[in-house]
């Protein structure tokens, strides 16, 4: 918030390390990386989920792509290459992705393809601390 | 079949069922005891005959009366009297006569009649009736090579042992604690004399010491100084005893001998040891729930659905857990990972707690990695106000950064700046918690390299960090604020230097003063600690124990600042700007809008203003004054 800006503002430049939360990064050509800190503020406003079975949860976190088998739910008209935000069937965020096809091709495909392409997952909290930001 | 005694205190309603059973065979046993008894009744009654005398016609009569033996013993069984006037000429004849059995017998019928009154005979042999017939022995075998009489004298018998072998002590070395190891507790600690302590440090190079000689010989050393007046041996001071112990401990413990010698001076000596002990034990993983994303119900639930034993923390907390074991790892879980929990020692809880963060406050955490105190305090003010997290370390900060994040803390604004330039950067806060670096002997379960490389240099150059960090804290508060003016010192350290010392120190250097942290369990902090006297408030702070609380050892002490001048360095400073009366004066040195420096010159000009000459001691108007929450 605003507030907060202005009193990370003096704050001297070298020391600080984090006004607020880190939404993402800004490329080196000019292309925003959506980062897995704004997880909690994109939540809740996502229009295309996918859950994921508890089984491959794990698998998931540890940073692998969502497979047919463990499809939980997905919500319909998904198009192909959509921004998903994944969730756990207890409803907690688990992390974003992509969907890998839509929604009408999910259902015909087989069990091993590729449903969710891995973009964040909040594993990395712990895998790539240094890395946040 | 029963005792022997107890057929001589059977009731009267029991008696007439024995006769029936016959006469019972002695064994060969029973004819030994016999025979002793013989012995000692030989010399035990003599005084007591006249009165025995009298007393016996009648129970002797009832006796015989009860008893009716049926068998063809009434010839020779003649009325007690008869019998006690010429005791042992009877039974001399009847033990010729080779009827052994039956001179018991009549024995113990004049045991059962002289049963009401009390004398050595009738004492000494219902005792041996108790005994089973291997201690019989064995007393027998002690009395004889001893050649002292066998009741109520093992402690004797042991303590003439003792005598001949103390004289001996020069020469044998781990003897000492190896006979202890097999005789009675009874037994009296011997305290081993200088040369066998060379003598065990040259066997401590050669081989390891044996640890539980050591650790037996601690406790026979803390008996004897428990009760030192009684059981200490003559010649030897409590210092001899003292210093054994603490090379003792240190060696079975791994302790170095000044970290040991200050624990010594803090506890007394059980807790000591249960201290030492908690100290080797981990104490229980617990974790926090982040109500900012979760309930602890709900978490509580999704966790035991995972596998994970847990119990709440306590009544005195509403987001604490406690794990007791675990199929998953606990700091990997999906619940974990959206940052429904944070992993948080159960004494972390509680400086934040004191603290009482309000919704809307500004809040400074000085020494804040790696963040849970900070996302506890966000939790607690409900993502309102500011809290600005500072650590002086740069890694560490990433953690920090990554906790804020993954529990989803947004009014925070992490900092890396030394602790010392706080109001310089940024002043005028509501609260600050200031979690100090200390020497970590509160956690030594954790961490337990503390045990030995820590000295008296390090210990002082924390206190000195310490201090340093409380003065900039108190200045960086800011006593005006309408909800706040608190600052919460805490350390995760035992030592009085690191504690109450730095507390005394910003008592005497600032315009605060101690108020009650809100915590209802917890030791009180020292008052006075070996030579040194501290404010009498310093009982308003709390002290945390492994061994007591089954959390990291802890101190926290909560001040409230109630002027913002920063007193000269003067001998009565302070009384005169108390709280009540210092209204005015915090009109007069604070600007109306909120500034947030605090400079040195106003502090001059608070000086300038009259100061009633009020020479009152400091304690007393602690006293006086009642203490404002």
């Amino acid at each position: 918030s605003e507030k907060l800006l202005k009193l990370a503002a003096s704050v001297p430049r070298d020391s600080l390390v984090a006004p607020g939360t880190c939404f993402g990064k800004f490329t080196k050509s000019q292309k925003f990386r959506l980062s897995v800190t704004a997880l909690d503020f994109l939540a809740p406003y996502a229009k295309y989920k996918v859950w994921v079975k508890p089984g491959s949860e794990q698998s998931f976190l540890y940073g692998n792509h969502v497979l047919k088998s463990g499809l939980g739910r997905i919500t319909e008209n998904t198009a192909q290459y959509q921004g998903v935000v994944v969730y756990s069937m207890a409803d907690v965020p688990l992390g974003f992705g992509v969907a890998a096809k839509s929604t009408q091709e999910c259902r015909k495909v087989d069990p091993l393809a590729i449903v969710v392409f891995h973009q964040a997952d909040v594993g990395e909290y712990v895998r790539n601390e240094d890395t946040l930001t | 079949r029963p005792p022997r005694g107890a057929r001589g205190r059977l009731t009267a309603a029991c008696l007439p069922a024995e006769p029936e059973t016959g006469r019972k065979k002695l064994s060969s046993h029973g004819r030994k005891r016999a025979a002793k008894r013989r012995l000692a009744a030989g010399s035990g009654p003599a005084g007591r005959r006249p009165l025995g005398g009298g007393e016996q016609e009648p129970t002797g009569q009832t006796a015989r009366g009860r008893s009716g033996f049926s068998d063809g013993n009434a010839k020779w069984l003649a009325p007690a009297k008869a019998k006690k006037t010429q005791p042992k000429g009877n039974r001399v004849e009847l033990s010729s006569d080779g009827e052994v059995e039956e001179g018991s017998w009549e024995m113990e019928e004049e045991d059962g009649s002289s049963e009401e009154m009390v004398d050595d005979y009738g004492a000494s042999s219902s005792e041996e009736e108790e005994l089973l017939p291997i201690e019989k022995a064995a007393l027998k075998q002690k009395s004889e090579g001893e050649g002292l009489s066998e009741d109520d004298s093992e402690e004797e018998e042991e303590e003439e042992a003792e005598e001949a072998s103390k004289q001996k002590m020069g020469q044998k070395e781990e003897e000492g604690p190896d006979l202890q190891l097999n005789v009675d507790i009874d037994e009296q600690f011997k305290l081993p004399t200088s040369e066998d302590i060379e003598k065990e440090d040259i066997l401590f190079i050669s081989e390891p010491p044996d640890l539980h000689v050591i650790h037996q010989r601690i406790q026979g050393n803390m008996e004897v100084l428990q009760d030192f007046g009684v059981k200490r041996e003559e010649g030897r001071s409590r210092q001899e005893y003292l210093a054994l112990l603490r090379r003792d401990m240190a060696a079975y413990y791994s302790y170095s001998d000044f970290l040991l010698t200050k624990l010594m001076d803090i506890f007394p000596l059980p807790e000591l040891v249960n201290f030492l002990e908690a100290n080797e034990v981990p104490r229980p993983v617990t974790i926090r729930t982040n109500t900012l994303k979760t309930r602890r119900r709900d978490l509580a639930q999704a966790l035991i659905n995972r596998g994970v034993n847990l119990d709440p923390l306590g009544k005195w907390s509403k987001t604490g857990l406690v794990i007791y074991d675990s199929t998953v790892p606990i700091g990997a879980t999906p619940e974990y990972l959206a940052g429904h929990y944070m992993l948080q020692g159960a004494s972390s809880l509680l400086p934040v707690m004191a603290l009482a963060p309000q919704e809307n406050e500004r809040i400074l955490d000085m020494c804040c990695a790696p963040g849970g105190k900070t996302s506890y305090i966000a939790q607690l003010m409900k993502n309102t106000g500011m809290i600005l997290a500072n650590d002086s370390s740069a890694e560490r900060l990433r953690s920090v950064v990554g906790n804020l994040h993954r529990l989803g803390v947004t009014n925070a604004v992490v900092s890396n700046c030394d602790g010392r330039q706080f109001p310089k950067v940024l002043g005028g806060f509501d609260r600050v918690l200031l979690d100090a670096p200390c020497s970590g002997t509160g956690v030594i379960s954790k961490d337990p390299a503390v045990k030995t490389n820590k000295d008296e240099m390090d210990i002082l150059r924390c206190a000195h960090l310490q201090k340093e960090l409380i003065l900039s804290a108190i200045d960086s508060v800011n006593a005006a604020s309408e909800t706040g003016g608190y600052i919460v010192y805490c350390t995760c350290s035992i030592m009085v230097e690191e504690n109450e010392w730095v507390v005394d120190y910003a008592l005497k250097k600032r315009n605060v003063r101690l108020v009650a942290t809100g915590l209802d369990f917890g030791k009180e902090g020292f008052t006075r600690f070996k030579d040194r006297r501290f404010h009498p408030s310093l009982k308003s702070t709390r002290r945390f124990y492994p061994h007591t609380h089954n959390m990291d050892g802890f101190f926290i002490a909560k001040f409230k600042k109630f002027s913002n001048a920063i007193p000269q360095a003067q001998k009565d400073e302070g009384p005169a700007v108390e709280a009540l009366p210092a209204v005015p004066d915090t009109v007069i040195t604070e600007p109306p809008t909120k500034k947030k420096k605090r400079e040195g010159s106003k502090a001059e000009e608070e000086q300038k203003l009259p100061q009633p000459a009020l020479k009152k001691k400091r304690s007393l108007q602690a006293q006086r004054r009642p203490l404002k929450a």
